[in-house]
C-alpha cells in the first residue's frame, strides 16, 4: 500500500460552501447552509447530528440523488479530483457504486424485495463492468462469503424477506462495496439493529475499510458509535457545521457550546450515575426559521457573554480554533476553552 | 424471588404465547410464538425495574401483558396485590387509575384531532374523577408540571415536537397519579438532547409522587440512569436479574456480558482500550427456540450440558438471579462492567 505518509495527498472528498434548500408552500427549508468539509484517502469522517441537521441532505447531495427539480443546490463537491454538482445526471449515475456507494439504515430501502439477493448483487455488477454471468455470481458469492453471510451458495438464492436485519446489512455492505467505490457513506448504518449486532456490522465495516482503503463518512447520532470509528467529526446543527476536531480533540477540548451539550446530555456507562444528565434546554429550531444569529443562540447557556447580543443577529464564521480545528462560535476561544474544561470536569467527576 | 409484600406489581410465571397460522382457505395453527415464556418479577413502591433486551426478546409483550394489551397465556398478574389476569374490561376500569402505560412512539400514541387538553383530561373523563378544582385546572397544573406551556391546552398534537408529545404521553399517565407506569421504550424515538430532558422529567416525577415504573428498553446506558434493579431479557426468558450496581458491575450471564461490551462508550481513548465480547449471529426464532437454554447458540461459555438442561433462574445472592450453567464471574479486563465499576 502506498501510504499516505508519503506526500501531502490532496483529500479525497472535498465539500466547498454546499448549501441545498428545498422550497415548500410554507417557506424555504434550509436543510442544508454553506457546508465545507474534507475527507482524507481511507480515512473515517463522521458527521454527527439530531434529526433536522441536515446530515443526511449532505450524504445525498454527495451521492448525487437530490431531486435536482425539487431542490435548490450550491456549492461544490469535489471527487478525487472530478467537480459533482452540476455534473449530468448520467455521468452521476455511472459514478454511483463504482465511485461512491451509500448504505443506509434500512436495508430495505436499497434491496428489492422481489428479487435474490444473488442477483440484485451482480446486477449491480453488470451496471459498472462487463462480466459474463458467472463470473458475476462468482464474484457475488465471494463478497457475500466476505462480508460474514453463513452458507453463501443457498442464501445466494434467497430473497430479502427470508434473511434477518443483520444478514440484510450484510447484504447491503456487499452490494455497496462489490465496485470497490473510493467512498463509502454509512447513513446510521447501524441505528435499527441491536447492540450484539451492530458491534458485529461496525467490525465489518471497519475491517473491509482497511482491506479495500475505502474513505468512509458515518452518519450518526451516537457518540459512542463516533468515538468507535471515527479518525475526525463534523458536527452539524441547523444545516451548518459547528465544530470540526479530531475525534479525541473533539471529546476531550470540545469548544462549541452544542458539542458540550450533546456531551453532557448522553447517558454514559463510565459515569456517575447520581449525577444528573444536562440536557441541552429546549428544541432544535425549524429549518425555515432559522434564527438570523447563531443557530444555537436560542438554547445556548452562554449566548449572553458575547456583547451586543450578536448571537442572536449575527451569524458567527466557523473558524480556525487549532490548526485541525474548526469552531462556529462569537466566544473568544480561550473563553470557550475554559467553560468546555469545567463543564468536562462535572462529568468525568465520578470516572477514573 | 425477593417477593415483599405491598410490591406495586407482581408477575408470576407469565407466559404470553401468539398462534402461528397457516395461510390458505382453512387457517390452522401451526405454532406458537413463545413471546414471553415464564417470567417472573415484582417491583416495589417508587422503584424502577429496568426492563432490557434486544428485539424479539419480548420485552414489549410483557410489558404490554402485564396492563392484559396483549392476552397472557398463563401465569399470574397482581397490580397492588390484587389479581388481575382474569378480569373484565369492565372490572379492570378501576385498575387503569393504579397502572398508566408511556409509549415508544409519541406520534402515534396521541390521537390526532384531539386538542392536547383533551388528551391530558380523558382519564378523569374515562375514570369519572372530578379533581378538587375541576379538570380543567388539574390539567393545566400537570402540563405545567411536565415542562409544557398551559396556554397550548388548545393545540394539536402535530404542533409539537417529538419531545413535547413525550411530555403529553406523561402528562396523560400521571394524570390520575398511578401508582404503576409502564414505560415502554419512552426515549428512544427521541434526539440525545431530548432524551436527557425526558429521563430526568421522569426521575423527578418518581421523586415527587413515589411512582414505580417499569422502564422497557434496550439502551443499556439510559436504563443504567434510571432504575434501581434490571432485569435482562433473551428470547421470551429471564437470563438475569439484579440491582442496577450488580448488573453493570458484576454480572453473571454470558449474555449481559456480551450485551454490555457491545455497548460503545462516547470517549474515544476509553473506547480503544475496551475489549469486545462479539457474539455469533443473530436471535433464533421464537417459534422454535434452542433447546436447553435459548441463549446457547450465540454463547461463547455453551457446553453439552446446555443443549439438555434449561438452566433455571437461580438467587446466587440476595437480589441477585441468574439463569446459566456457566456463569461469567471474572469480567475480561477493560470491559464495560469495569468502566462501569469505577464509575459506581
Amino acid at each position: 500500500m502506498t501510504g499516505s505518509s508519503m506526500a501531502v495527498e490532496p483529500p479525497l472528498l472535498s465539500v466547498k460552501n454546499l448549501s441545498v434548500a428545498f422550497p415548500t408552500e410554507d417557506g424555504l427549508v434550509r436543510a442544508v447552509d454553506g457546508v465545507s468539509f474534507s475527507v482524507e484517502k481511507g480515512k473515517t469522517l463522521a458527521i454527527v447530528g439530531e434529526s433536522g441537521s441536515g446530515k443526511s441532505v449532505t450524504a445525498q447531495a454527495i451521492m448525487g440523488i437530490i431531486d435536482r427539480k425539487a431542490a435548490k443546490m450550491t456549492g461544490e463537491i469535489w471527487l478525487d479530483g472530478q467537480e459533482l454538482v452540476g455534473l449530468p445526471a448520467g455521468e452521476l449515475q455511472s459514478l454511483r457504486g463504482s465511485q461512491v456507494a451509500m448504505i443506509f439504515q434500512d436495508p430495505m430501502s436499497s434491496l428489492h424485495p422481489f428479487y435474490r439477493v444473488g442477483d440484485q448483487i451482480t446486477e449491480a455488477i453488470s451496471a459498472h463492468r462487463s462480466i459474463g454471468a458467472k463470473a458475476a455470481r462468482a464474484e457475488a458469492m465471494e463478497m457475500l462469503r466476505r462480508v460474514g453471510i453463513p452458507a453463501v451458495e443457498r442464501r445466494i438464492d434467497d430473497y430479502p424477506h427470508q434473511l434477518s436485519g443483520g444478514m440484510r446489512q450484510r447484504v447491503m455492505i456487499a452490494m455497496a462495496l462489490i465496485n470497490k467505490p473510493a467512498l463509502l457513506i454509512a447513513d446510521e448504518p447501524t441505528t435499527a439493529l441491536d447492540v450484539t449486532v451492530q458491534a458485529q456490522i461496525l467490525d465489518l465495516i471497519a475491517s473491509l475499510q482497511g482491506e479495500f482503503q475505502i474513505t468512509v463518512i458515518m452518519i450518526t447520532h451516537d457518540l459512542g458509535i463516533v468515538a468507535d470509528v471515527a479518525d475526525d467529526v463534523a458536527v452539524m446543527y441547523g444545516g451548518r457545521i459547528v465544530e470540526v476536531a479530531p475525534t479525541g480533540t473533539l471529546y476531550h477540548e470540545p469548544e462549541m457550546p452544542y458539542t458540550l451539550g450533546l456531551l453532557s446530555s448522553v447517558p454514559r456507562m463510565d459515569r456517575d450515575v447520581s449525577t444528573r444528565l444536562e440536557p441541552i434546554p429546549g428544541n432544535p429550531p425549524s429549518p425555515i426559521r432559522l434564527p438570523p444569529g447563531c443557530v444555537f443562540a436560542p438554547r445556548c447557556k452562554y449566548a449572553d457573554r458575547v456583547p451586543d447580543g450578536a448571537c442572536m443577529t449575527t451569524r458567527p464564521e466557523l473558524l480556525q480554533a487549532a490548526p485541525d480545528h474548526l469552531v462556529r462560535c462569537h466566544i473568544p476561544s480561550e473563553e470557550r476553552r475554559e467553560i468546555a474544561q469545567g463543564v468536562l470536569r462535572v462529568l468525568t467527576g465520578g470516572a477514573a | 424471588m425477593t417477593a415483599e409484600r405491598g410490591d406495586i406489581l407482581k408477575v408470576t410465571d407469565l407466559r404470553t404465547y401468539f398462534p402461528v397460522r397457516s395461510g390458505g382457505f382453512i387457517p390452522r395453527v401451526i405454532g406458537q410464538v413463545k413471546a414471553v415464556d415464564g417470567v417472573s418479577l415484582n417491583i416495589g413502591p417508587g422503584e424502577t425495574l429496568g426492563l432490557v433486551g434486544e428485539s424479539g426478546s419480548g420485552k414489549t409483550t410483557v410489558a404490554r401483558s402485564i396492563l392484559l394489551l396483549a392476552h397472557p397465556t398463563s401465569g399470574k398478574i397482581e397490580i397492588d396485590g390484587q389479581d388481575i389476569t382474569h378480569l373484565s374490561s369492565a372490572a379492570l376500569l378501576p385498575v387503569r387509575r393504579k397502572a398508566q402505560m408511556i409509549f415508544q412512539d409519541p406520534y402515534n400514541a396521541l390521537n390526532p384531532r384531539h386538542t392536547v387538553g383533551t388528551i391530558i383530561s380523558a382519564p378523569f373523563r374515562i375514570q369519572g374523577v372530578v379533581p378538587p378544582g375541576g379538570v380543567k385546572a388539574a390539567v393545566a397544573e400537570m402540563m405545567e408540571r411536565v415542562g409544557l406551556n398551559p396556554e397550548h391546552y388548545n393545540r394539536y398534537p402535530n404542533e409539537f415536537s417529538g419531545g413535547q408529545r413525550q411530555r403529553i404521553g406523561i402528562a396523560r399517565a400521571i394524570a390520575l397519579r398511578p401508582k404503576l407506569i409502564v414505560c415502554d421504550e419512552p426515549v428512544s424515538a427521541l434526539d440525545v438532547s431530548i432524551q436527557a430532558q425526558i429521563v430526568n422529567l421522569l426521575r423527578d416525577l418518581q421523586q415527587e409522587f413515589g411512582i414505580s415504573y417499569l422502564f422497557v428498553a434496550h439502551d443499556l446506558a439510559v436504563v443504567r440512569q434510571i432504575s434501581h434493579r434490571v432485569a435482562v431479557m433473551y428470547l421470551g426468558k429471564l437470563m438475569e436479574q439484579a440491582p442496577r450496581k450488580t448488573i453493570y458491575t458484576a454480572p453473571l450471564h454470558p449474555y449481559t456480558h456480551s450485551l454490555l461490551s457491545a455497548v460503545p462508550i462516547p470517549d474515544p481513548s476509553l473506547q480503544k482500550r475496551r475489549s469486545r465480547i462479539m457474539l455469533e449471529g443473530d436471535l433464533p426464532s421464537p417459534i422454535n427456540p434452542p433447546s436447553g437454554c435459548v441463549f446457547r447458540t450465540r454463547c461463547f461459555q455453551a457446553q453439552e450440558r446446555c443443549a439438555s438442561e434449561v438452566p433455571p433462574l437461580t438467587e446466587v445472592e440476595p437480589g441477585h438471579l441468574v439463569a446459566c450453567h456457566f456463569p461469567v464471574a471474572e469480567p475480561p479486563a477493560a470491559a464495560a462492567s469495569t468502566v462501569a465499576a469505577q464509575a459506581d
